[in-house]
């Protein structure tokens, strides 16, 4: 507390806070970056290990062998989902029967707000069929889920041929202690999201489903399967979830540990681990696993099914069978078998993974990075906002002290002030309400008045709402009945730097990734606008920082790093995709993303872009 | 000045019922910052209930408002959204009108003060002007009305709101100088959640300046009127109480009331300091630290009397900011209440040390509180010490922030008496040293 009550001490660090601002907020940049950069560093990671006792110690033996039986209902299930056009319900609940299972079916509706033009659905209409194998040795009171999609066409065929051939095998096993609910759901996340609704007893989303017939204990765990070939080279496994939600690290620990034994090839972000840490080829390929998770992970949407599981509080993670051209592959009897061992181990929970990290990155599956390391990285970046502030604080303070009457001199100018600050606030925050509401109350308008599909014209609209939002300033200072004095600005910048400093904090702690990157873009240019700067080029500067353009970049790099680069054109489609694909998540699965960059970071970031154009 | 008060007023009203028809009003009565054990609405409905029922509302573990708040809400039950505005209302005038009241003293004292030449003659600058002075109780009742927390305590129908209106009627009858109404409605606000008991130093300090009887313990003129206003004070509890006994019909309000206050079983999350230590605690330390936990909140009582006893009025305001940070079962509602006061105090805004580094901190908080909240209990991935962690941050920065007003407070009087210049001894320029 010295340093607070001492006045000289204080007067010192104020002093020198203040003189050094720009170099301290330099470096403070420059070492997130290289923090954030370090992260993926062997040496600086650290080793996953199994925190979960009940999952650690015991010994379990995999005898599944029914892989190639497997094989040949996938091809029967191919046939009468053909036949069907669709999901094949009656067969479905005929083989679960046949499996010993309790069987049931929901069927749910759903109306999107627009025309999803990546899977081309509007009106979705389908049905879950779900078995349930009730423990033999425990009251029903836990249960464990394994989905697998039934997708249109070709695909994840052999993941519902391996789920009926696990259910038939489980089914004679003695030492469940947990139910078993086989589940597979239509229209992916839809058909997911209904069923978790329904098992739940919940409606956040507008969806109709008709309400579930029988239900299981409370859902410990989920393993979501994806499996579109007899024989695979690897499997990838998928964390991100909703809103960057993860699963307990202990999942991936297990699914690692599986690996291992079973001698399966496993990636994550698709990426193979390397052993060569210390070459700088090494040290690339744990960079761009990590910078893939980072950009999967803010993009706040579900990469797999299993994504909707984390808001009711239950692990989950998708294992996708991957087929390259790799020369050892392996059959269905080992990823059954696989998947039996980590059934086995989830069954053995004593109580919900809580042992292990739920805040961590992972550069590789066996390297992990957790919230104590990577935080600093993103706490670099706020200080520099508060430092600014601090910095503002300081010179609209030292006039007042120094004139003669302090008190009548500091209250003056907050007459007026509060005015010309709150209009800016209140104009941007409307703005954002716009680009929240207007795309898609307003695409039939759009429809009607203009050659584009409706997809098109909700993408559109917003970001001609975002454009136009940038013609505010003028109008604003039209709006104001003074003119606006150099303290107003500041009192303004002050208060643009708190907010977004709270706001990127706030994210930050509920899903990093978005807050990182967000913070890396932002912080920069709010930092360091005035109004004194050159106008055109700092303006450029703000629109090129801007939220938008931050999603058009992740959008580029993302597709360099899966090795899958895109021309110019191709990206700003697939930015287009992106948005639309944003605002329907919102819509459909309640990610946040798109309110959050609509309601308060365009809002915050337009504060700013008021202050470069205060007059 | 009736009218900026009216409009302020229409105003809040109008904020408070569009928040009551919206779909925000369930979510904020559920949240924990909000509503305490104590206060929360949903468990005066189960009183009420349990009321009807001819059952004693205190039996079963929910209930734990006084019986005559219960007995107010038998009658107005349909219209407790009206009673919770009209209460806002209520102690935004009464706060307005004794910030106006205590104005008009501290100017009417100035003045004498600067016509008997009292005051060092650089330390005019630290003078109040009329000008200055005339906005401060709107700006006092505006602080009250539009502070989010009292909106989100009023949204939530917290209880809570009752008791600010209690206390600061009881301030507003301090001082306009009643001693009976001051000893009633401060009876009435101990009866409604005890701790309110410390501003007894305050008021009888206040009336006895009024009545320009010095405390001299050897003078029979204080004894005569700390006696009458003691005999107020417990009179006016020992009737409402009795009433409360009548009207119930039994004791049960006691233990459930009070030793809910004194011995808080109920750890449910709040924004105090108490919940996070009681759920670690071995069991057989507990009432240890209960003892030491709550002789805290009532200790601070003397020596700030003995500091302050010349500024009764401030005396209060830290008496009812240290209530809110250390009583058992805070919510956001109680610090409204003090944070009403700061307006009052805008004059020490130059001696304030922190006020930056304490209002980014309470800011802060207020939003990760949820945040925390969230990834707690619904996300699952945090636990309770991240909750805790930012509890105590604004704790801090509440502590913090009295400290720096008192510091302020008492830096301004010794300005007042040796100038606002001070040299030292070798003529340099002079520091003050708080230790």
């Amino acid at each position: 507390m010295g340093l607070l009550s001492d006045p000289n001490r204080r007067k010192a660090l104020t002093n020198l806070l203040t003189r050094l601002n720009t170099p301290i907020c330099m470096v403070c940049y420059l070492a997130a970056i290289v923090w954030f950069m370090g992260l993926a560093f062997e040496p600086f990671t650290l080793r996953t290990y199994m925190s979960e006792n009940a999952m650690g110690s015991t010994m379990v033996e995999e005898r599944f062998s029914a892989g190639e039986r497997a094989l040949s209902t996938a091809k029967e299930f191919d046939a009468h989902k053909r036949k069907a056009g669709g999901m094949p319900v009656d067969w479905l609940v005929k083989m679960m029967q046949a499996r010993g299972l309790e069987v049931f079916t929901q069927s749910f509706s759903r109306k999107l707000p627009f025309p999803d033009e990546n899977k081309e659905r509007y009106m979705v209409r389908g049905t879950n069929v779900y078995g349930i194998l009730r423990a033999p040795r425990a009251p029903r009171t836990e249960a464990l889920v394994i989905s697998a999609p039934c997708s249109p066409g070709n695909s994840n065929n052999q993941a519902v041929g391996l789920l009926l051939g696990l259910a038939q095998y489980f089914r004679n096993q003695v030492y469940w202690a947990k139910d078993i609910i086989f589940l597979v759901n239509e229209h992916d996340l839809i058909g997911m999201q209904a069923w978790l609704e329904g098992y739940h007893h919940t409606n956040i989303t507008g969806m109709e489903y008709s309400p579930l017939q029988g239900r299981a204990g409370s859902i410990q765990a989920a393993l979501s399967l994806e499996l579109s070939s007899d024989v695979i080279t690897s499997l990838d496994l998928i964390l991100e979830g909703l809103n960057g939600q993860l699963p307990n690290l202990d999942l991936a620990n297990l699914f690692y540990a599986f690996c291992q034994k079973l001698g399966v090839l496993c990636t994550i972000q698709g990426k193979l681990q390397r052993n060569d840490w210390d070459t700088a080829e090494g040290y690339t390929h744990a960079a761009q696993t990590m910078m893939l998770m980072v950009l999967k992970q803010a993009c706040g949407r579900s990469w797999g099914d299993h994504g909707l599981f984390l808001r009711y509080h239950i692990e989950a993670a998708s294992i996708r069978g991957i087929n390259s051209f790799r020369h050892y592959k392996m059959d269905t009897t080992t990823i059954g078998r696989l998947l039996e061992g980590m059934v086995r181990k989830l069954n053995n929970l004593l109580e919900r993974l809580h042992q292990s990290y739920f805040f961590y990155l992972l550069p590789s599956l066996s390297r992990f990075v957790s919230i104590g390391y990577y935080m600093p990285a993103f706490g670099l970046l706020a200080v520099i906002l508060l430092l600014r502030a601090l910095d503002i604080w300081v010179h609209l303070g030292t006039p007042a002290l120094a004139a003669v009457d302090g008190v009548s001199e500091a209250e003056q100018p907050s007459g007026p002030g509060v005015l010309s600050v709150l209009t800016p606030v209140v104009i941007s925050h409307l703005t954002g309400v716009a680009l929240y509401l207007l795309p898609v109350h307003l695409q039939e308008i759009a429809v009607e008045h203009f050659p584009v599909s409706e997809t098109e014209a909700v993408v559109l609209t917003a970001i001609a709402i975002y454009t136009a939002g940038l013609a505010l300033p003028h109008n604003t200072q039209r709006l104001l009945s003074g003119e606006g004095t150099e303290q107003g600005w500041k009192v303004l910048k002050l208060t643009a730097l708190l907010y977004l400093a709270a706001l990127l904090g706030c994210t930050a702690l509920i899903n990093f990734s978005l807050g990182f990157i967000l913070a890396v873009t932002l912080v920069p240019i709010t930092a360091s606008i005035t109004p004194h700067m050159p106008k055109a080029l700092s303006a450029l500067a703000m629109v090129l920082l801007s939220p938008a353009f931050t999603i058009l970049y992740c959008v580029f790099i993302y597709q360099e790093l899966i090795e899958a680069p895109v021309s110019i054109n191709e990206g700003w489609m697939l930015f287009l995709s992106v948005i639309s694909q944003g605002i329907l998540d919102h819509a459909l699965y309640g990610s946040l993303v798109y309110p959050l960059l609509a309601l308060f970071i365009y809002p915050c970031w337009l504060m700013f872009w008021n202050i470069l154009f205060w007059k | 000045m009736a009218a900026p008060l009216t409009l302020l007023i229409i105003v809040a009203v109008t904020i408070r019922a569009v928040l009551f028809r919206s779909s925000l009003a369930e979510l904020i009565s559920e949240r924990v910052e909000v509503v305490s054990p104590l206060n929360a609405w949903k468990r005066v409905v189960e009183g009420l209930a349990l009321l009807d029922l001819g059952v004693s509302p205190y039996s079963g573990d929910v209930f734990h408002e006084t019986p005559l708040v219960i007995y107010l809400f038998h009658f107005v039950v349909d219209y407790a959204e009206v009673v919770f505005m009209i209460a806002d209302g209520i102690t935004a005038v009464a706060l307005y009108l004794s910030i106006q009241t205590y104005n008009k003293n501290v100017f009417r004292k100035q003045k004498y003060a600067l016509e008997s030449d009292r005051y060092p003659a650089d330390c005019l600058e630290l003078l109040r002007s009329p000008k200055e002075m005339f906005y401060i109780p709107l700006k006092v009742a505006m602080f009250y009305l539009l502070n989010p927390f009292t909106i989100l305590s009023c949204v939530a129908k917290s209880t809570c709101g009752l008791n600010n209106a209690i206390i600061a009627l009881f301030i507003l009858c301090t001082l306009k100088g009643s001693a009976l109404l001051s000893g009633i409605f401060l009876a009435l606000a101990t009866y409604q959640s005890i701790y309110p008991l410390t501003l007894f130093a305050p008021a009888l300090l206040f009336l006895l300046q009024r009545l320009y009887i010095p405390v001299n313990l050897r003078r029979s003129s204080f004894w005569f009127f700390t006696l009458q206003y003691v005999f107020i004070y417990v009179g006016s509890l020992v009737v409402i109480t009795g009433l409360s006994f009548f009207l119930l019909g039994s004791w049960d309000f006691i233990p459930s009331v009070y030793g809910f206050i004194f011995s808080v079983p109920d750890l449910t999350p709040n924004i105090g300091l108490f919940w996070y230590f009681f759920a670690e605690m071995f069991e057989h330390f507990r009432l240890f630290f209960i003892c030491v936990f709550q002789i805290n909140v009532f200790f601070y009582t003397i020596p700030l009397s003995i500091k302050l006893k010349e500024h009764p009025v401030f005396l209060i305001f830290m008496q009812i900011a240290i209530i809110s940070i250390f009583k058992s079962y805070p919510t956001v509602g109680d610090v409204a209440l003090y944070m009403a006061f700061l307006p009052a105090w805008s004059h020490l805004y130059r001696f304030l040390r922190n006020i930056f580094l304490v209002s980014c901190v309470l800011l802060a908080c207020s939003a990760l509180f949820p945040v925390l909240w969230h990834l707690w209990i619904y996300a699952g991935s945090a636990n309770s010490n991240f909750y805790y962690a930012i509890t105590l941050l604004f704790n801090f920065g509440q502590i913090l922030l009295v400290s720096d007003y008192f510091y302020a407070y008492l830096r301004r009087e010794h300005h007042l008496t040796h100038g606002l210049y001070l040299k030292k001894e070798d003529g340099s320029e002079a520091t003050l040293v708080l230790k």
